[in-house]
């Protein structure tokens, strides 16, 4: 297999020699150069060694597992298009990489450049290697990163950012609508085989979903390729260093979108939508590429848009739906590969010798730099389709096609030789631009550099680029025509028609449109020579059509505008409309839920009223309207009214039969009370507003919201009434009472679902106790008061003592007592109402009166409770107990139980779910000591200045309990 | 029975969601936990009401749904109890927090007189 191998190695290589780049020390001699070019050179040598294979026919291929379960695989496959791709990013990359070593400045970060360059490299071979359309759209995204960070390159100027940014933004969203493309092809196809798709053209072309797929499939080819109306990105990705434009603009970033098309080609050409839609962009990217370029003065500029005007061509090439205009485009796509990334390196010798790259300030480089003017003179000549240069034989075949596409009878197709010819003048014109400009006129002496020739290996990847474009135009089918033959088959197949490469077809339309364009070219030239004198900025005409400034209004609009206003209209920082939009939300969501099937009540018959429950929840009732009345002004009445409520609730589980919960709601009650009086001291004062004159508004929102809540407790009332009347349906709480016993060994069942079947829950739930009351501390510690509450109450202020004296000795003797219960509570939890819960919390009761009777102070100084060690030892020894049942083999927090005799004292049930449970009890107790002590303590720090403005610098905080614990 | 039942989780209910939406934050506090008796009971009456049915097992014995009273919707408030109790500690703080930072006790944070 080692066709598998090269092919591995031809994705593999590049990245790690990016990775080993990124780790080499910065600038040490050229260190980072030579990886690059060795791995570059590797990578050919990989492509090189496919060839045989590739070229004979056969398609070498790699099927790796990549996400089984989705039926994905990872497939590396090289076909002949595939192979002439990967030889023009390598190749052209090694002489990028050659260039760069001279370009670059020992002052940039040379090793970033290089691994950026390589990973770039990487990820277009991944690109047009894979075999899978799920890979492929993966690594087009990493093309679009990669090209991002190297066109950010120079990252302390801003429009290389901005430039970065717009080619980012555009590329990449581009990719998200091809990633949809293709989702929407592999469901058409039923894979996302490349094989298995290019297989499939009549169900994919013949399918209601071809127009959305081929829609989104253009979308990404047409942005990265930077086909009007997505072009604009290109020229601004001019701020890249010079070998990067090079590369990514003369044969790898814009062309993985024509190599998208003309992999897709053979399933989704044919049809009239692909003509139009690609034919309409292709010609009008075309000239206006052309046009604009003209008009450039930056040389980069002028490249920029004169490769935006040939990718159009290609694209307009691959638009004609014919076989014969498909290979002009492959074979164009090589040409403009040469020549382009020769003129790019040129453009970066002028700027690197002279200091500035403005058409406007060059001239008669001719005399200073002889060899580079000959080399881009013959490079320029090509890009304009002068005979005996690549260029010519190419732009002559897009004659031949443009004529005979010609003869259909639309509106787009009759004026296809009109473009070619219009478009071949644009390009004569502005080849003679760059060259004339730069090149030739009286020499000048204000350029920041004294121009010179640049060192002999800097021309070296001009001279091998030019060379190719001369032999490939003298010789074509002798040089190129087998890589391109390969290429054309692979795509094609049996359909592949007879062309012929050759210079001289005898004297032929598309001879005389050559001749005719370059006279044309030049004559026009002339014509603007006044223009360009004036140094005007700018495009004529088109000064309006920015598609950059268009693209920066329309970010600005969504990313800011929009969506302030979006926020605005939609969004609110106040909490109580959030709320109160919760609130309907919630009453909408339930009442749209019951409309399709009514709220009718079920025919269960009713339990007698018994009239005790009745008075117990007309007080309790009575309690909650009350407490909801008073919150606002009396606080200390709601709060008592309030435990009046909590007490109904609690009789109400006696009396059904809950002991459980009424223990637990009964001491959670108690402790609530006490924590939220520890609060009240710190709210401001309220007094009631006796005037009755309230404005309009307050009213109108007090009665909007009295309808919701009116409305909420009704719903509340009718759901709970309804769900009552109905007979409760068979649940799992027969599997917890057969077995509550039998295999929990305990008879409170409710106890044993919490600390044996639900074991994992009730851990949760404590680490979640654990975690408030961590946090409760934590924010605690940073507390200030406001200043008007900071006075010491009257109490702390008089003589200790004076305040509950009775009840005072009464407690402290109830503290061991109170403690003998908790334990017990703990102890029979298993059998008997009780466990850790209440435990927990009862023993921390025994801890709050001490605090009720004696204050802050007497209790800090007399009773050291660790409330952290409780909760660690708790929650380890829950986990533990846990652990211990995965060590003996058994699912985690598995139970074992058994019976120990303990004489008169009965039986006490050890089941390991008794340790578990103690977990709990150290857990609840630290937890609630912890919150009560860090709340309680805030009333014995030393007043401090409050900063009650936000944002205030906060000093460090007083050393508050920390020693304690 | 069942009506006053309904009855008082409907008003507990209701004088909650009135307290939710007043802009002082301790009305907020009184209502959720009012809102959290209203839930718990609701959840309660999963199980029903039947009066007289034990809640502790018989050592040794399989339990019967018929005759025990339901001990999930128990063991499902209990936990609820629990964790209401953590979040109102919770939130009491987060209120003597804002207040100290803000100076008033708005839940939006504003001052008085803001």
């Amino acid at each position: 297999m080692p066709d598998a191998l090269f092919l591995s190695a031809a994705i593999g290589l590049p990245y790690l020699g990016a990775l080993v780049a990124a780790l080499l020390p910065r600038n040490r001699s050229s260190l980072e150069a030579w990886l690059a070019g060795g791995v570059a050179l590797l990578t050919m040598g990989m492509v090189w060694l496919l060839w045989p294979s590739v070229s004979a026919g056969e398609v070498p291929r790699l099927d790796l597992p990549w996400a089984p379960e989705l039926g994905l695989t990872f497939v590396l496959r090289m076909d002949g298009l595939a192979s002439v791709f990967a030889a023009m990013i390598a190749g052209i990359g090694f002489l990028v990489v050659l260039y760069a070593r001279y370009y670059m400045s020992p002052d940039d970060p040379i090793p970033r450049f290089f691994s950026f360059l390589l990973a770039f490299m990487g990820s277009m071979m991944g690109l047009v290697l894979s075999g899978n359309l799920i890979q492929l759209v993966f690594f087009w995204e990493l093309t679009s990163l990669f090209s991002f960070l190297l066109i950010g390159y120079w990252q302390h100027s801003a429009a290389a950012r901005d430039g970065a940014r717009i080619a980012l933004t555009v590329t990449a969203g581009g990719g998200l609508a091809l990633l949809a493309g293709v989702l929407l092809l592999g469901h058409i196809v039923g894979s996302y085989d490349l094989d298995r798709v290019l297989s499939a053209g009549d169900l994919i072309r013949e399918h209601p979903l071809y127009l959305p797929t081929l829609v989104l499939v253009l979308v990404g080819a047409l942005t990265k390729s930077a086909q009007f109306p997505f072009h604009f990105w290109l020229p601004q990705a001019m701020a890249a260093p010079t070998p990067v434009s090079a590369y990514l603009h003369s044969a790898t970033l814009v062309k993985a979108g024509i190599f998208l098309l003309a992999r897709l080609w053979p399933v989704m050409a044919g049809t009239d939508a692909w003509f139009w839609i690609l034919g309409s962009c292709g010609m009008v990217t075309l000239l206006l590429g052309a046009y604009v370029a003209i008009f450039q003065h930056d040389l980069k500029g002028l490249l920029a848009y004169s490769t935006i005007s040939h990718l159009g061509l290609i694209t307009l090439l691959l638009s004609l739906n014919s076989p014969l205009a498909m290979v002009a485009a492959i074979f164009h796509t090589m040409n403009h590969a040469t020549f382009k990334a020769s003129l790019f390196m040129a453009a970066g010798i002028i700027d690197h010798e002279t200091g500035t790259r403005d058409i406007r300030r060059l001239s008669g480089l001719n005399k200073t730099m002889p060899f580079t003017a000959r080399l881009a003179l013959v490079a320029a000549a090509a890009m304009a389709g002068v005979p005996l240069l690549n260029g010519f034989i190419s732009k002559e075949m897009f004659f031949t096609e443009a004529l005979s596409a010609s003869t259909d009878p639309t509106l787009l197709h009759t004026m296809l030789p009109i473009a070619a010819l219009v478009a071949s003048v644009l390009a004569v014109a502005y080849s003679l631009r760059f060259i004339h400009g730069a090149f030739f006129g009286p020499d000048v002496d204000t350029l920041p550099r004294t121009p010179h020739e640049p060192p002999q290996w800097m021309r070296v990847p001009v001279e091998v680029l030019v060379f190719g474009c001369m032999v490939v135009g003298i010789l074509p089918a002798a040089t190129i025509g087998p890589f391109l033959d390969v290429a054309v088959r692979s795509v094609l197949g049996a359909g592949t028609p007879e062309y012929s490469l050759a210079v001289w077809h005898g004297f032929n339309i598309p001879l005389m449109l050559s001749m005719l364009a370059l006279a044309l070219g030049v004559v026009l030239y002339r014509l603007l020579q006044r223009h360009f004198r004036t140094g005007v900025e700018g495009t004529p005409l088109l000064r309006g059509l920015d598609g950059r400034r268009i693209f920066d209004r329309a970010m600005v609009f969504l990313s800011w505008r929009f969506a302030r206003t979006l926020e605005r209209l939609l969004g609110t920082s106040r909490l109580q409309m959030q709320l109160r939009l919760m609130v309907c939300g919630t009453i909408l969501a339930a009442t749209l839920a019951l409309l399709p099937y009514g709220l009718r009540l079920g025919g269960v018959t009713l339990t007698r009223v018994d009239p005790v429950v009745a008075l117990i929840w007309l007080v309790g009732a009575g309690c909650a309207i009350g407490a909801a009345y008073q919150a606002k002004y009396h606080r200390l009445a709601a709060l008592v009214l309030l435990g009046g409520t909590g007490l109904a609730t609690c009789l109400t589980f006696v009396w059904f039969s809950a002991p459980d919960l009424a223990m637990t709601q009964l001491l959670v009650e108690v402790v609530t009370t006490v924590l939220l009086l520890l609060g009240l001291r710190w709210l401001p004062k309220r007094q009631e507003f006796t005037s009755t004159s309230a404005a309009l508004l307050p009213r109108l929102r007090r009665a909007r919201d009295f309808t919701i809540a009116i409305g909420s407790g009704a719903g509340l009332a009718a759901i709970s009434y309804a769900t009552m009347t109905r007979p409760s349906p068979e649940g799992i709480s027969r599997h917890f009472l057969a077995r509550a016993y039998t295999e929990g060994g305990g008879t409170n069942v409710v106890n044993v679902i919490l600390v044996d079947f639900r074991g994992f829950d009730t851990l949760g739930e404590i680490a979640v106790l654990g975690v408030v009351a961590l946090t409760v501390f934590a924010l605690l510690r940073r507390f200030r008061p406001a200043p008007e509450s900071i006075r010491a109450p009257e109490q702390q202020q008089g003589g200790e003592g004076d305040w509950l004296l009775i009840p005072g000795v009464l407690m402290k003797l109830l503290f061991p007592v109170i403690c003998a219960v908790a334990v017990f509570l703990l102890l029979r939890g298993h059998d008997l109402p009780g466990g850790g819960f209440a435990a927990g919390l009862m023993m921390s009761i025994a801890i709050l009166l001490q605090y009720m009777a004696f204050g802050t102070r007497w209790v800090e100084d007399h009773l050291r409770v660790r409330p952290l060690r409780w909760m660690g030892a708790g929650l380890v020894l829950a986990a533990g107990t846990g652990a211990a049942a995965t060590a003996l083999g058994r699912p985690f927090l598995t139970s074992y139980f058994a019976y120990a005799e303990l004489g008169w004292l009965g039986k006490l049930p050890l089941a390991s779910a008794v340790l578990f449970d103690l977990g709990v009890f150290g857990l609840v107790f630290g937890a609630t000591v912890l919150m009560l002590i860090a709340i309680a303590h805030q009333s014995v720090r030393s007043p401090k200045p409050a900063r009650p403005v936000l944002g205030a610098p906060v000093p460090a905080p007083a050393p508050a309990l920390a020693g304690d614990l | 029975m069942e009506l006053i039942l309904a009855l008082s989780i409907g008003v507990l209910g209701g004088s909650g969601v009135w307290l939710l939406m007043r802009p002082r934050t301790f009305q907020l506090i009184i209502g959720l936990l009012l809102l959290s008796y209203a839930v718990n009971l609701f959840i309660f009456s999963m199980g029903r009401f039947p009066v007289g049915r034990p809640p502790i097992l018989e050592p040794n014995t399989m339990g019967d749904p018929a005759v025990f009273a339901d001990p999930l919707p128990q063991a499902l408030v209990l936990t609820a109890i629990v964790i209401g109790f953590a979040t109102t500690a919770l939130f009491l703080v987060v209120m003597m927090a804002s207040r100290g930072l803000t100076g008033g006790d708005h839940v939006d944070g504003r001052g008085p007189g803001q």
